[in-house]
């Protein structure tokens, strides 16, 4: 299906008619060409053998991605919408293998947009290496959705040999970071423009699952690991601290953010640990592996900055704090809603 | 981070909390209660919890949590009068996004957003008034809040619109003022503070001047302040060595932003928009007289009130809130029943809840409240 550069998404495109079959079949399927997809049934067919291969235990996860603007510095809501949930599945220690793609159109949207985003995403999936096989396609009427929205969900297979869960942190642990906090949160911020901040960070946004192998792979007992998305790193170590019942110290030296993602936290009155990430994660690894699952990291192109950032501790209540520079301590909580600009 | 790590640096902060400890121990052989020191603004609340400075500081000298969050002070009334001018048909209303949360007898304006009224959140007032330029047919109200720090920029933003002759474009103004709130609190014969950490950002425009009388009249000593930690600690130390010298003076450790005559140009816009307001409502402190301020005749078109005449109902805080007493340092936020229990960061009773300005959610944010729970309450004084 070819388009002109003005060629906009009509109702049309989503009435069942003639319209939706070419926006689905010559431009959709066509983008991601695979033969599962290309059968054009109503399910996508995956031969349990085949499944098998990876291992024992399925891992299946869901995301929607409404990121306003649609491209900013880094990433675009295509290629988030690939890489989020492959994070979802590699965090668990699955390998991811198949997602589904469903896009909801707002009427007005420009074939080029759509066009551009649709490219992102394939090339996300090659780089993850996980297949679209199945997805939909709604148009709906200026108003009713923002531009874009599209929603992912992935499948992937567990190695018997992890055991990966947010309720296995021990004392003693310790937790690790693979680089710059907040860049996505910053860089998304600057781009929606409603601030005058120009700045070059750019989004994190990356699919884990290369680096997440190379560290099981050196660490099976790795207790566990969160992407740290919405909430920033902040919200998943009060997640840990909830479901193994630990107090978590983090020592705020050793938390590598960005000069200019610290800048603009502080023009705004932001703190960088809730700021959301597209490709960081966060990890608990037993104090005896955590030195030689560092190192491993570092070699990796994606954990070049990796820090461990802080320790696991027993206690009466679970709590997040922070060591700060001047060695006094304060607690880190879960935000209560958005963080809000401060006003002076 | 240049001009940031600077003022950030662990050994210079441990140096200046040795020797402010060596000065106040020399202070406290000659008292028998501790030393109380008031940091007014909410930004210095903010950095004191942010940093755990606290912390650094012996046991005898206690900081008091002022009335400086301009977000925490907004009467529930307020917020009800912002929600109406909102709901009007062809109404966007503009504000800045931590008064977004703050709860009114009904709703907060994130609730009422969520209700159907267009409420954006800005970052300048010159952010609400391109909107208006932009959206010509509908009117564009600006929630004009905070101190002298950001009544310049309302100001500039009025007359810019005045000379553009844009007329879709108008405030609901609620910006107060410093000294008058500053004078209440120094009034109450109760009140047993030793010195007053001044706010920066407000000095920035107004310069030291307005702060003479607390040295004049008072006889407290006071230090315009920065807000990294190492400017609080510094500024703790030189209230220290005032008191040790038996001196009450208006002194600046903000140097490197104000300066004695503040910012002429801004005080200048100010004057020429705005005129004080006969009495202006606070939360948990009530009425002060003249500690707010109305646009002048000549720019009253530009006042949402004028152009709206929205209903005004008298809204009493909640009974049960002690957010008065927390304002005037008179209580400490744990010492509240409602704190933790009834009123949290998710369902604040009190303004004091909502804002990350507000001593009861610094305290709940980046304190241990069961350990707080634990101290011994400290003396109550009323205003």
């Amino acid at each position: 299906m070819s388009f002109k550069p003005d060629d906009c998404v009509t109702l049309g495109h989503g009435s069942g008619g003639r319209a939706m079959h070419e926006l689905i079949h010559e431009f959709i399927v066509e983008k991601f060409a695979n033969s599962q997809l290309s059968e054009l049934e109503d399910q996508a067919r995956i031969p349990l053998a085949q499944l098998a291969e990876y291992g024992s235990q399925l891992a299946f996860s869901t995301d929607s991605y409404v990121v306003d603007p649609l491209f900013f510095p880094g990433a675009d809501i295509g290629k988030l919408a690939i890489c989020g949930t492959v994070n979802d599945l590699a965090v668990g220690g699955a390998t991811p293998l198949f997602l589904t793609c469903s896009l909801i159109i707002e009427e007005g949207l420009s074939f080029t947009v759509l066009n551009d985003v649709l490219d992102s995403m394939r090339r996300a999936a090659l780089h993850a290496g996980v297949k679209i096989i199945t997805g939909d396609t709604k148009v709906v009427g200026r108003g009713q959705c923002d531009k874009l929205f599209i929603n992912t969900a992935g499948i992937g297979v567990i190695d018997p040999s992890y055991n990966l869960s947010a309720g296995h942190c021990k004392s003693g642990d310790c937790i690790i970071v693979n680089g710059f906090i907040g860049d996505h949160g910053a860089a998304v911020l600057a781009a929606r423009g409603d601030v005058a901040i120009q700045t070059n960070v750019q989004s994190d946004c990356q699919a884990l699952h290369d680096l997440i192998a190379e560290m099981l792979k050196v660490c099976p007992d790795i207790r566990c690991i969160r992407d740290a998305t919405r909430g920033g790193v902040a919200t998943v170590l009060n997640e840990f601290s909830r479901a193994s019942s630990v107090v978590i110290e983090i020592d705020e030296r050793s938390v590598p953010i960005r000069p200019e993602v610290q800048a603009i936290c502080e023009l705004l009155g932001l703190d960088p640990l809730y700021l959301a990430n597209e490709g960081t994660l966060v990890c608990v690894a037993p104090q005896h592996a955590a030195q030689q699952l560092l190192s491993t990291m570092r070699k990796h192109p994606k954990g070049q900055h990796s820090q461990i950032i802080a320790t696991v501790s027993d206690a009466n209540e679970p709590i997040v704090s922070m060591r700060t520079v001047f060695g006094s301590s304060r607690i880190v909580d879960m935000l209560e809603g958005e963080q809000l600009p401060r006003i002076c | 981070m240049q001009y940031v790590d600077e003022f950030r640096n662990p050994d210079v902060a441990r140096k200046l909390a040795s020797e402010i400890t060596e000065l106040s121990s020399m202070l406290m052989q000659d008292r028998n209660r501790p030393l109380q020191i008031m940091e007014f603004c909410g930004g210095h609340t903010h950095t004191i919890f942010r940093f755990g400075l606290q912390q650094l500081l012996p046991q005898h000298i206690q900081l008091v949590h002022g009335p400086g969050c301009p977000v925490c002070v907004l009467p529930r009334g307020c917020i009800d009068v912002a929600i109406q001018l909102a709901n009007q048909a062809n109404v966007i209303f503009t504000t800045f996004g931590d008064a977004m949360r703050v709860p009114g007898s009904q709703q907060s304006l994130l609730q009422a957003k969520a209700a159907g009224a267009d409420i954006r959140m800005v970052y300048s007032p010159l952010d609400a008034l391109a909107l208006a330029r932009a959206n010509p047919d509908r009117e564009v109200i600006f929630f004009a809040l905070g101190f002298e720090t950001t009544m310049p920029s309302t100001a500039l933003t009025v007359l810019e619109a005045s000379r553009e002759g844009i007329d879709n474009f108008s405030l609901f103004c609620h910006h107060i003022t410093t000294v008058p709130t500053m004078t209440a609190i120094l009034q109450d014969p109760d009140m047993r503070l030793d010195g007053f950490i001044a706010p920066g950002h407000v000095s920035m425009v107004v310069g030291d001047k307005p702060f003479e009388f607390v040295g004049a009249e008072f006889k407290k000593p006071l230090v315009i302040t920065g807000f990294e930690p190492l400017d609080i600690l510094q500024s703790i130390w030189m209230l220290l060595k005032q008191l040790s010298e038996g001196r009450s003076e208006v002194e600046n450790q903000y140097t490197r932003v104000v300066s004695a005559k503040g910012n002429p140009a801004g005080l200048a816009a100010m004057s020429d928009v705005f005129e004080p307001r006969e009495r202006s409502a606070w939360r948990g402190i009530g009425d002060i007289e003249q500690s707010g301020v109305q646009l002048t005749d000549a720019y009253k078109h530009f006042d949402a009130e004028y152009k709206f005449s929205p209903d005004h109902a008298m809204v009493e805080d909640p009974t049960a809130c002690h957010c008065g007493d927390v304002l005037k340092g008179a209580m400490q936020p744990w010492q509240c029943p409602l704190f933790g229990n009834e009123c949290q960061p998710k369902h604040p009773l009190g303004a004091l809840m909502v804002s990350s300005e507000g001593a009861c959610a610094a305290y709940y944010r980046y304190a241990d409240i069961n350990a707080l729970k634990d101290k011994q309450p400290a003396q109550r004084i009323t205003l």
